[in-house]
Order: C-alpha cells, then structure tokens, then sequence
C-alpha cells in the first residue's frame, strides 16, 4: 500500500471513528434508543455555591479535604503527587475551589503535595484552609506554634491563607486546658487576630471536637474573636445520636444551631464518617438505593450536610477519582432534600444504631502507635465484620464456622500479625489524640478478647 | 500386574506423606495422619508394638514391600532412578553386585549405638523416613506456601476465606541438611537405584534380613529362563545374580519389576523352600532405645540476657504512619523447651526422628529443628514468632515417634513445661515510665499480677510477678512483651514436665 492510499483508508477510519462517538456522546443509541452509560453525565458550571458573609467570596458546596490523599502503597506511603495533581485539576475544572488541608495530615506531607497541586493553577481560582495543628506539647510555645504557621505559607507556596483554623478544639484529657495551653497563654490566637488585621489571614476560625465547654466558650468570646467560620461534624448519624454513640461528644443538631443563631458559616467535616456511612449493613444498602436506585449510599450523606443553608462548605476527603466524580454528581448541582427525605435519613441513622460499630472514621490522628499496632485497619476490620454479619455471638449462632473464619482470616489479611490488637499494652498514648473520643485501648482489649474467643472456641 | 499395583499404592503413600509435611492446615492429617505413623523406627521409637509386630510380618509373608511403598524417601529414589533411566541406553544400566555386608551391618551397629547414647546428629541423619520429612519440609515446603500464598493473593481478591496467607520462613540448617541428602540421594539412585537402601539405611538392613526368610518371593524358574539377563540389568536393588539364577532376598525391595519385564514369565513371586542359607546370624537389636539414664547433658553456662533497647515512644507531631517494628531474638535459655505431651526433655529426645513433621504443623512457628550436635535436627521450643496457644495441641497429634505423646486441650492447661522469668532490666514501666501489663492480661492461666514496684508506694510503676505454680510455660508472656529485641519477660524449659 502507498502512502496515499493509507491516509485514504486511515482517513475514512478516522472519520467513522468520529460518527461513532458522536453517537455515544448524545448518551443513546440513534437506532435503538437504549442508552449505552449510566454513569452520571457531570457537566462543568453547574456546581452549586455559598456565600461567604464576610467576604462575599463564592464557596463551592463541595469542599476538597486533603487529609486522605492516595499513597504509593510503599512501606513509607509516600504520597501519589501525580494523582493528587489529576485529582486537583479535575476538582478545579468542575467548580470546586475549597481546599483544606493540616500540616499534621498524611504524616506531614499533605500541606507540600497540596501546594505543589495548587500552585500550577492561579491563585485567586482557589481558597485554602489548613490549620494550626500543635497538638504535641513539644509544640506549645508560641515559637514552636508561629514556627508550623509560617510553614504553612512555605509549604502551600502561598502569602495568603484564605481559611486559618485552631485544629482540633476541645480535644485532649482536658479540653479548656489544652485550649489555654496552645493558644491563648502563648499569645498565640492574638497574634492570629493580629495576622488577620493585616490581610495575610481572610477568614479565622476552628475546628472542633470533643468537650463540649470550650465550644460553648470560644462561641461566648464570639464579640472578641469575631470567628468567621467554625468547623463541626455533621452527618445524619451525629445530627441526633453523637451524644449517645459517645458521651464525651455533642449532638450536631446543637452544634449547627448555635453556628446559625450567630450567623457563623458552619465548614462541615466528617460528612460521610469516613466511609462509615457508605460501608453499610446490607439491608440498609437496599433501603437506600430503593429510593434513589442510580445514586450511591454515599449520595445521601453529602446531600444532606449540603443542605442546611448555613453550611458555607462541605469537606470530602476524596481518595480516587471515583469519589470526586460520585460527589462532583451529587454537587453539580446539590439537590437539597426534603423534609420528607430527611426523615427518611433519621429513620435510617436509627437503623444503623443498630450496630454495634466503633465510631473509627480513619483519620489516623491515633498513629503512629507507639508500639507498632494499627489501630485504623484493627477497627475498621472490627466494623466491616459487624456490618457483615460476621461478628457471631456464641457459638450456637446460626453462620458460626462461616463467620469464625471470615473474621480470623480477614483480620490476619487487613493487619499484619505484630500489628494486631493483642500488642497493645494500654499505654493510652492514643486516647487524647481520638477525635471521636473512643477509648481504644479498651477496643483493643474487646476485639483482642473476641479474638481468643474465636481462636479457642470458647465464645 | 503385580508391579502396577506396586506403583499405585506406592504413590497414594508417597503423595499423601509428602501432604503430610506440607498441609499447615491440618485438614490432610485428619486423612492420612496414621500414614506417618505406620512408618519403622518412628513406630519403634513410639513403642508402637501393634504396628512393629505388622510390619515384621508383612516382611516376613511379603518381602520388603515396606522398603518399595510405605518409606516416601525409597518412593521417591524410584523416581529418581525412573529419571536417570529415561534414556534408551541407560534403560538396561544396572548389574548385579554382591552385598557389601561389612558396610551395612557396620552402619545398623553404629545406628544403633547412636540412637541409644542420643547422639542426635548421626542418627537423625541416617532414619529414612526423617530425611524425607526433612526435603519435604525443608525443601518442597516453602514451594508449596509459596503457591499457597497465591492462591490466597486471589482469594483475596475474590473476597473469598478459602485460602489464607502463611509465613514462608526459610531455615536454612534445615535446607542444607535437607539438600545434601537429597544430592546424594539424587546422584546415587539416578546412578545405581537402591544403593542407600541397600548399604546404608538401617531399617532397609533390619527388613533386608526379615525378608531372606519371607514367604513369598520373587523366584527365577530356571526350566523358563533363557539366560537373557534383562532382569538383572533393570533390578534397580542389584541383587540379581543372573549368571547363577540367585536373587539376593536380603536387598530385593519387592518391587515386581522383574517379573513385568522377563519375556519368559520364568519370575514369579511365590513361596520358595528354603534350600541352604548361608545368611548372617547376627542379632539385630533395635528396641534398646526406651529406657536409659542421663544421656543428654544439658548445656548449662549462659549469660545474663542482653541488655535490650526498649521501644522508644517517639513524640508524635503528626498523623499517621506505623511505627517501626523491631524483630525479637531469642533469649538464651538455661534449659530448653519442648512442647506439652513430650513429658520432658530426656523422653523428647530419646524418641524423636527428627522428621519435623511438628514443625511443619506448627501454626505459630513456636517449634523449630535444633542446630545443637547432640539434638541436631531435633525439635525445640520458642516464642519470638508466636507462643504455644492454648487450644492447639497439633504436634502432639502428628508425632509419629511417641516423642511428644498425645495430649488434649484441656490436658494442656495443666501441663507446665516451664517457667517465666522476669528480666528487669528490659520492663517497660520501669525503664520507659509507660503502664503495661500486657504480660499478666494476656496471660491464659492467670499466672502473672502486676504489684507496685515499691512496696511502699502504691502509686509506683507496676511490674509483673510470675506465680510459678501456676505458669505453664506457653510463652504467650514473652511473645507480647512490648520489649524488644528482648523481652522482659521469657520463658525457661522444665527438664521434666508436670502436672499442675
């Protein structure tokens, strides 16, 4: 064959090539009308955004968390910068432009991979949040704690940080003293306020976990603080059952209540707890995907953190590019639910209580464990095997022998043997560093037990 | 016919033996565990009368059929000698060659002045069934969890408990061992056929001697025969004198390939009358090895446990990662242990082969083969990699020889093999200030409390104390203590084991 004749033949190729897809993109069949995809067509400008009273900035609904960002899978789980960088592009391209990130996340390197994902985009197409996270004692000082604040603008290659939060209020054995300790005896919150007097700051607020009293106190202070926005945790599980899941934590029904009597966008965290509302019993998988057969379970947690209007952003820690697109579907635009679909929520969040899961969201905040456990990968174990049904009562129990071994030899698979429960010496290390205040070394003694049980078959 | 019966049952036993050292699972042992059992010196060792008494008179009606089926380590030098015959010259390779009788009784004496002195070294190298144990273990063992831990790499993924990851631990004393032998057995049978069993394996000699006076023989119809020799130059055992229609019964393993292969069908295997034996009249004693006094001396020097580098709990200033984990080593133990059932340490060794069939069985990786000389080969307890878990009591019921004798989870209990020592030196709370306790919490019979390391202060660290009596030596203290690479807690072995 000559040249010509194989452009010829390359052309007409070409060109029916084109015919095809152009057949495919109108999403049916010209001939038959059946539909060829059914996944979500995602169509750019149409994502949905808040206001930001003070500023008037526009805040996508959809807010980026970068707390779990893909790993290589190494033993070092350096992170997957090339991913990140797709992940970020993408987000950028489909409207979303609120990034929130810690320099304590991703051991570290979150604040790094984020900036260099930004700054190949303008700066004024993105907001940042990211915190001031010392909580190690050993970063108390006002030296030490302007030391992690300066180098976060390094980091994040950045001169001004649009969200700056106080991380993780009310956290530790006692909440006020922690609070005292970190930010206001060093002077540091003033000089906080100071930086946002001069603009390098735009937005100041917190983010907040645990004790009760100093929610309730930096709210009081509000008059002096003037906080701009204050991240809670609001999910349909929390919004009713946080106080009764753990006594240490706080209804987001109050929380989301005392935000809106005083105007303060709420940044909401923890939406989808950590997949625990996605990874879900069976039946409740059904009931959720009867009613809206084409969306994910995972839909319905981000509709409805999205909905209150007071919500300025809602944060998704999106690992792989199929969660930014399930969200980006759910987002672009956000159909807020009905009081009747809330409802219907409720009734599934009474449901789940169910189940006797551990309220781990696996953000890591326990780890390392000083003594090498894994503490995420024995909990969520712990919790995929509640929810499968595969945590048996006694021995008499009807899948038994069935549930004995998914359960053994799903533990040796998710967590390496040094690693696994029985190695935890009740240090307490973790306990103040647990957002969700779970007292795990006493989880780990329960699960280490049932363990045995099953080993030695005396359940 | 009589040679593809041979071959059949010759390879089920061979094939589940093989499974036998193989299978972690314990699913084939359930099956095919007796086949260790029914295997010579193991079974002499066990005092296993039943199954002696069997195999003598096997011998004596059959010949040495158990040579050419029941040892897996004679299987497969078939079929190693089947490999060095596949070419069309080597097809009639062997001749006929007179006994060497010197060599072969020399060595049975030998054995067996070295399995009743326990010099573990010489004996364990020559019992047959254990070398095999030894290249199955040692050398198909890690191919098999190897190709095990793939599958379970797909199950995984399937989402399937089918099949579940093992540990591929690579010993190499045993693989050296393992692979020697398999060598030379390798070179002589691909060269000769039966030579090991013909001049050095003990058992082959002690059965070769039962077998001159078997009942039933192969025997040359010398009215057939055309004197065309083909029989003796395909007898892989050498034992047949052509020239003179003689067939040496001490060393003719029964094996029927004579009789398949003579064009005359001048062979069969019938009952001869013993015309005139000029056999040996030695006496051949094999079953000294019961009782006998004080014959292992115990290695007694050692120095106080090294000093251990305990983890550091490092100031965590963010979030994730997995703290690195430091491997533990063994401690240097005054008296080493075996496991419940082997009633101490002089029974152990007395009756172990060394076929390391409970070290292939044992799930924790607590038993592995001693490198010492006077229990070369032979098991010996240790906690770095797991400790000896209650409900498990496997080696006991694999144990062909009777060296760990059958016990039951509830005899385990009560059974103490030793002791914890507290090294306080390495205990976390006094030297890192933490709280622990996991020695005493994960403690399965409730041997340890933790106390005030100052009596007169309640508020001081905690520190374990062992209640003796009480602790059974299963090592679950040691192999949780959060110091490494020594822990602060280990156990000693008991020379005699007892009930508590």
């Amino acid at each position: 064959m000559d040249r010509r004749g194989f452009l010829k033949l390359f052309g007409s190729g070409a060109a029916v090539t084109t015919l095809a897809l152009a057949g495919c993109e109108s999403g049916k069949n010209p001939v038959t009308g059946i539909t060829a995809s059914a996944a979500p067509q995602l169509e750019k400008g149409k994502m949905t955004y808040r206001t930001n009273p003070k500023t008037g900035e526009k805040v996508s609904v959809l807010g980026y968390g970068c707390m779990r960002w893909p790993t290589l899978h190494d033993p070092d789980e350096t992170l997957d910068q090339e991913t990140i960088n797709r992940l970020v592009d993408k987000a950028l391209e489909y409207g979303v432009n609120y990034f929130d990130t810690s320099p304590a996340y991703c051991k570290g390197r979150s604040e790094r991979a984020t900036g260099i994902a930004l700054a190949r985009h303008p700066r004024e197409s993105y907001y940042i949040a990211t915190k001031l996270s010392n909580f190690s004692p050993s970063t108390w000082s006002r030296e030490e704690s302007l030391k992690m604040y300066h180098n976060s603008f390094k980091e994040l290659q950045v001169d001004y940080i649009d969200y700056l939060l106080l991380h993780g209020i009310g956290m530790g054995e006692d909440g006020m003293e922690a609070l005292n300790a970190r930010y206001i005896d060093n002077g540091v919150l003033d000089y906080l306020l100071a930086e946002r007097e001069a603009g390098r700051i735009r937005n100041l607020g917190f983010s907040y976990h645990g004790d009760i009293k100093v929610f309730d106190y930096l709210l009081s202070q509000h008059d002096k603080y003037k906080w701009d926005f204050v991240q809670i945790q609001l999910n349909y599980l929390d919004w009713k059952h946080a106080s009764e899941i753990n006594k240490r934590n706080t209804n987001a029904e109050y929380l989301y209540g005392e935000l809106e009597k005083r105007n303060i966008p709420a940044v909401i965290m923890e939406p989808l707890l950590g997949g625990r509302l996605s990874k879900v019993p069976d039946h409740i998988v059904a009931r959720l995907k009867q009613k809206e057969p084409e969306r994910s379970v995972a839909s319905w947690a981000f509709r409805y953190a999205g909905t209150p209007a007071g919500v300025l952003t809602v944060l998704s820690g999106m690992t792989y590019m199929e969660h930014l697109e399930d969200n980006l579907s759910t987002y672009c635009p956000l159909k807020p639910l009905t009081q009747e679909e809330t409802q219907f929520l409720y009734d599934t969040a009474d449901l789940m209580m169910h189940y006797p899961t551990i309220p781990c969201n696996d953000c890591k905040y326990c780890m390392p464990c000083p003594y090498g456990l894994d503490i995420p990968a024995i909990l969520l174990h712990y919790n995929k095997c509640v929810n499968e049904g595969n945590v048996p009562e006694n021995r008499q129990a009807e899948n038994y022998r069935k549930a004995r071994q998914a359960f053994l030899v799903g533990y040796d698979r998710s967590v390496p043997k040094l690693r696994q429960a029985d190695h935890c010496i009740n240090c307490n290390e973790c306990r103040p560093h647990c957002p969700q205040g779970i007292n795990i070394p006493k989880e780990m003694n329960r699960i280490n037990d049932f363990v045995e049980h099953l080993k030695q078959g005396t359940l | 016919m009589l040679r593809k019966i041979r071959l059949v049952i010759a390879l089920l036993f061979w094939i589940a033996i093989t499974l036998l050292f193989l299978d972690f699972t314990g699913t084939v042992h359930a099956w095919f565990g007796w086949m260790a059992k029914v295997q010579f010196l193991p079974a002499v060792l066990a005092l296993n009368v039943g199954v002696v008494a069997a195999l003598v008179i096997m011998t004596l009606v059959l010949g040495r059929v158990y040579c050419s089926v029941i040892c897996p380590l004679g299987v497969m030098q078939d079929f190693f000698a089947w490999l060095g015959k596949q070419g069309k010259k080597s097809r009639n390779k062997y001749s006929y060659s007179p006994a060497i009788s010197w060599l072969r009784y020399g060595v049975l004496a030998a054995f067996v002045i070295a399995l009743v002195a326990g010099i573990a070294a010489f004996f364990t190298l020559l019992e047959p069934y254990s070398s095999y144990g030894r290249i199955a273990s040692g050398l198909l063992g890690p191919v098999y969890a190897w190709c095990n831990n793939l599958l379970a790499g797909y199950a995984e993924q399937a989402d399937s408990y089918a099949f579940y990851e093992t540990e591929i631990l690579f010993r190499s004393t045993t693989m050296a061992v393992a692979g020697v032998t398999a060598i030379v057995l390798f070179v002589l049978s691909w060269r000769n056929g039966r030579t090991y069993c013909n001049t050095i394996c003990p058992v082959g000699t002690v059965l070769g001697f039962l077998s001159k006076y078997s009942w039933l023989k192969p025997v040359i119809d010398t009215s057939k025969c055309n004197g065309c020799g083909l029989c003796g130059r395909r007898c892989k055992a050498a034992c047949i004198d052509t020239k003179n229609h003689c067939i040496d019964y001490s060393r003719c393993v029964a094996c029927m390939d004579c009789i398949d292969n003579c064009h005359q069908h001048a062979i069969s295997y019938r009952h001869l009358k013993p015309v005139k034996d000029t056999a040996h009249t030695e006496e051949v004693s094999e079953k000294k090895s019961g009782s006998d006094g004080g014959r292992r001396a115990f290695m007694a020097g050692m120095g106080a446990v090294a000093a251990s580098a305990a983890l550091q709990a490092q100031d965590k200033v963010v979030d994730g990662g997995l703290a690195v984990i430091e491997d533990k080593k063994i401690p240097e133990r005054r008296t080493r242990i075996v496991p419940p059932g082997a009633k101490g340490l002089r029974h152990f060794y007395n009756h172990c082969t060394a076929c390391q069939l409970c070290v292939s069985v044992c799930p924790t990786k607590v038993l592995r083969p001693s490198t010492d000389l006077t229990t070369f080969m032979q098991p010996e307890s240790s906690y770095e990699l797991g400790f000896c878990r209650p409900e498990c009591t496997k080696c006991s019921e694999v144990c062909p020889a009777g060296a760990i004798t059958k016990i039951t989870q509830a005899d385990k209990a009560s059974i103490q093999i030793g002791h914890a020592v507290w090294v306080k030196e390495n205990c976390l709370p006094l030297t890192e200030g933490v709280s622990c306790g996991n020695c005493a919490r994960k403690c399965p019979v409730g041997a340890i409390t933790m106390v005030a390391s100052d009596p007169s202060n309640p508020d001081s660290p905690q520190i374990p104390v062992v209640n003796d009596e009480r602790c059974i030596g299963c090592g679950a203290c040691e192999n949780l203590c959060p110091s490494r690479p020594f822990s602060a807690i280990y156990v000693e072995g008991h020379e005699q084991h007892r009930e508590i």
